[in-house]
């Protein structure tokens, strides 16, 4: 059981995906780390070496913010967006997208669930 | 895409004026301005600029953080005032 960062790998996987399962780290990213770590790409997560593993744990340490710290500097992010009171900050405030998409409809990612009126008109057909 | 770096960042011309004259005689009044598209420098920094919206000139205190930042993100165009017949309209 590989246990990186405070996640455990799925053993059956090869370590460029299982790596994946870390926040803050993709594929682009955990070739890296391995190339970097000089471990074979195809070899599967639970074929690792104590040694391996600790010189890719090494690596994230040294090279890469995952996780717990990555997450509260994204949040940090948007914190400062929304105290400076700046558009983008106005948006994340009200939950909207931030890019100029459009919203009168889709949006739904920023929006979440439909919430439906009662009474609404719908739009005649044209 | 982004501005090309050799240009450096765009500030209005007069406005930068403006600012230079600001710091220089070290009373701090409003400048206005319809510059919207200027990006806020360090030296803003401290200073209260005043950035239309097309209707009317919002005051902006610019600090630290906003720097790199441009005018007119700070001077919201559009007021949205709830849609009909919603009881939390008109918040502000």
């Amino acid at each position: 059981m590989a246990r990186i960062s405070g996640i455990d790998l799925p053993k059956n996987k090869r370590g460029e995906i299982g790596l994946t399962y870390i926040y803050g780290i993709g594929r682009s990213n955990a070739r890296k780390i391995l190339l970097e770590a000089g471990v074979d790409l195809d070899k599967k997560v639970q074929e690792w070496t104590d040694d391996e593993q600790s010189k890719i744990r090494n690596v994230i340490n040294d090279k890469f913010k995952v996780e717990g710290s990555l997450r509260s500097e994204v949040q940090m992010n948007i914190k400062r967006l929304m105290d400076i009171g700046c558009y983008r900050g106005v948006r994340h405030r009200s939950g909207l997208p931030l890019r100029g998409q459009r919203t009168k409809n889709n949006a739904r990612t920023r929006k979440g669930k439909k919430k439906t009126i009662a009474n609404k008109k719908k739009a005649p057909k044209g | 895409m982004s501005r090309s770096l050799k240009k450096g960042p765009y500030i209005n011309v007069k406005l930068d004026k403006k600012v230079q004259a600001n710091i220089d005689s070290k009373k701090k009044t409003v400048i206005k301005t319809w510059s919207r598209g200027s990006m806020i420098s360090p030296d803003f920094v401290g200073l209260t600029v005043a950035v239309h919206n097309g209707n009317k000139f919002i005051p902006v205190y610019v600090t630290e953080n906003m720097v790199g930042h441009k005018l007119g993100e700070f001077s919201p165009t559009r007021v949205f005032r709830g849609h009909a017949g919603s009881k939390d309209k008109a918040k502000k």
